[in-house]
């Protein structure tokens, strides 16, 4: 795939990375989920663990966090399955960065209900900050993605950074919320559209205007 | 219009708490034990009574899928249940509403479920982009598990159950019920070739069941208020409330619960303020989610939004997920964009799918701009023809459905562009 990341260089990665091992925080969380699986089938716990893995490389650079080939060894010893195995899983699913990548992940959802909703104008707002799809900025703050449908759609147009979800945008917001982030501030997550509270219609909810205000049983009422 | 007292997600907006203290006064694990002490087999028969149709998509009733794992499972061969909530067709998202506002309908509804299934556990798969989602649901099930509501004697029913939360990692095809089990499993989302069904042989080659987050979370609902209520909703064959998604261009997207078989124009109408620029500015509707082929305007206006009602005008009702087309939308580009997605998510195991996936985006991409010829709009079918049907899961019908769609009711537009763009070419040729 043209579009594919580059991997780096091994031999490079593996100086820098050849004795990864959990922090004893993370260790506790990946023995946490391999019991959620029954014994023998510790394996089930591999996309769990590559996520635990992704992360605290990620806080160690500073990062979204990728995997290294040395951090997936790592993984795969952990649950004593084959390597291939492992990295099979990593490259497979897309949310496991082979690639370095910069401090926020801008990952702009443009599959077509987004589409419709003028995700164009969130890529032009990328653009125009210096940000290239697949490539992460010089400064090395951002990373811009464009992913599939993200499952935001009543909220289009969207975009994930890092772990948190931005709806509702259009160019000025989306350039408001990399502004901010290059300023380390913590833009709102959710919504942007000033009144809106999730995805009931703008304006206000056309159904259950009762819960709004309260925590109303509607039992009474059966 | 549904009333809200019918309503099963009360809290969809989220403008109340999550929490199970909140949820229990909202009427959730209200003598959840109560509810099961009727036995497996009648709680079966209630939901099949209830004419429950499957909410991820194919429609195949609930009660009967239910009914296929076996009666008497091993302690070393348990029934599972798993819930797919890996939502990933574009123009879905109301699982990712049940999960965020109400995840004690999900739990509950993994409880009364399993039970009647005898499964031992169930696995909650939940996309990996649902970050915040998966949080929240965690949270839950750790608040159910403090109330005794889950583990050993769960809600004091005698029965012992587990909910396992189990995040994904950004596939797709993971929402395949057989790409699902494989990734459970700690392997490559690619769906195995059936038979063995999984109610044969799934998880761990033990019986399993997929079920959908919305079949499972309305069911402790339908058995407080009995089969007769629900099935009360919608037409002959097609009965229930059901959470439309609606996207695209109408003046307010949103994601609202109403009775089955509601007239495509009044859900519009009620809740989304009408089609942006007018009824008469309406193009076109995917009415549930991109695997589904497209619906002229005109066709659309009065269909009852159920599973026959969409599939009398050519597509289908899917997941619900209402994708509005208005006469702005460059229609070729939109279906091309859904070919790309079908390209990027194709598991590469079927070549047909793997391979076809990628050319048919490509000429669409050529049609879009107007290079391809004319002669390659008969081809484009006739692959989508070869596509379909030839692969092991449904992916590859998917990839092709909505291309059929559009080359059915929009040739005149692909030829438009051709005709538009090889102009000049035609003219000299002439002379």
């Amino acid at each position: 795939m043209a579009d594919a990341a580059h991997i780096p260089d091994e031999a490079e990665t593996r100086a820098k990375w050849g004795n990864f091992a959990f922090s004893p925080d993370t260790k506790k969380k990946a023995d946490i989920y391999i019991g959620r699986y029954p014994a023998g089938r510790q394996q089930s716990a591999v996309m769990a663990l590559l996520d635990l893995a992704q992360r605290q490389v990620g806080e160690e650079t500073k990062t979204q966090g990728w995997l290294p080939v040395p951090v997936i060894e790592y993984v795969a010893q952990y649950l004593g399955m084959p390597y291939m195995r492992a990295y099979e899983v990593a490259t497979f699913y897309t949310m496991y960065n082979l690639a370095p990548v910069g401090r926020y992940h801008v990952q702009v959802c443009g599959t077509t209900p987004c589409m419709l909703r003028g995700s164009d104008d969130i890529m032009a707002a990328c653009k125009n900050r210096g940000l290239v799809k697949g490539a992460t900025t010089p400064d090395g703050l951002f990373t811009l993605t464009e992913v599939e449908c993200m499952g935001n759609c009543s909220s289009a147009p969207m975009v994930q950074i890092n772990d948190d979800n931005y709806e509702d945008l259009d160019y000025d917001s989306m350039t408001a919320i990399l502004g901010e982030l290059a300023d380390g501030k913590q833009p709102n997550i959710g919504t942007q559209l000033p009144g809106r509270h999730t995805v009931e219609p703008y304006g206000g909810p056309t159904t259950l205007k009762a819960m709004v205000d309260k925590n109303h049983d509607y039992r009474g009422e059966w | 219009m549904l009333q809200d007292k019918d309503r099963i997600f009360t809290n969809l907006y989220g403008y109340q708490d999550f929490g199970l203290k909140a949820a229990q006064k909202r009427g959730d694990w209200d003598k959840t034990a109560a509810l099961m002490k009727v036995g497996q087999d009648a709680i079966i028969e209630e939901v099949k009574a209830s004419g429950l149709r499957g909410r991820g998509g194919a429609g195949f009733p609930t009660g009967m899928k239910w009914s296929f794992m076996p009666k008497a499972p091993t302690p070393e061969r348990p029934n599972f249940l798993v819930i797919n909530a890996d939502e990933s067709e574009p123009g879905s998202c109301k699982d990712r509403e049940i999960i965020r506002h109400d995840p004690h309908k999900l739990i509950e509804g993994a409880l009364i479920a399993g039970f009647a299934m005898r499964a031992r556990a169930a696995y909650i798969y939940i996309r990996g982009e649902y970050i915040f989602e998966a949080k929240v649901l965690e949270k839950a099930v750790a608040e159910a598990y403090a109330a005794g509501l889950l583990g050993k004697n769960a809600a004091k029913s005698g029965y012992d159950f587990d909910v396992f939360v189990h995040r994904g990692a950004g596939a797709y095809i993971c929402g395949e019920e057989t790409a699902m089990i494989e990734s459970l499993e700690g392997k490559k989302g690619q769906p195995r070739l059936k038979p063995p069904f999984p109610a044969g042989a799934g998880l761990y080659g033990c019986p399993t069941t997929v079920n959908n987050v919305e079949s499972i979370a309305v069911v402790p609902t339908i058995l407080r208020r009995g089969a007769a209520w629900f099935k009360s909703f919608g037409r002959e064959n097609n009965h229930g409330t059901k959470l439309f998604q609606i996207s695209g261009h109408v003046e307010k997207p949103c994601v609202v619960e109403e009775s089955m078989s509601i007239p495509f124009r009044e859900l519009i109408e009620k809740h989304c303020g009408g089609v942006r620029g007018g009824w008469d500015n309406l193009l076109a509707v995917i009415p549930g989610g991109s695997s589904v082929p497209l619906v002229p305007a005109g066709m659309m206006m009065d269909v009852p939004m159920d599973f026959d009602g969409c599939k009398e005008v050519g597509s289908g009702l899917g997941t619900a997920a209402v994708i509005v087309m208005d006469k702005s939308t460059d229609i070729v580009r939109a279906i091309s964009r859904l070919s790309y997605f079908y390209k990027h998510e194709s598991c590469g195991q079927c070549t047909p799918c793997r391979e076809g996936t990628g050319w048919m985006w490509r000429v669409m991409e050529r049609m879009r701009t107007g290079d391809a010829a004319a002669s390659e709009i008969d081809m484009l079918y006739e692959v989508t023809k070869q596509v379909e049907g030839h692969t092991i899961c449904a992916l590859g019908d998917a990839a092709a459905w909505p291309i059929q769609g559009l080359i059915k009711h929009f040739r005149p537009e692909m030829e438009r562009r051709i005709a538009e763009k090889h102009g000049d070419n035609m003219l000299e040729a002439a002379e």
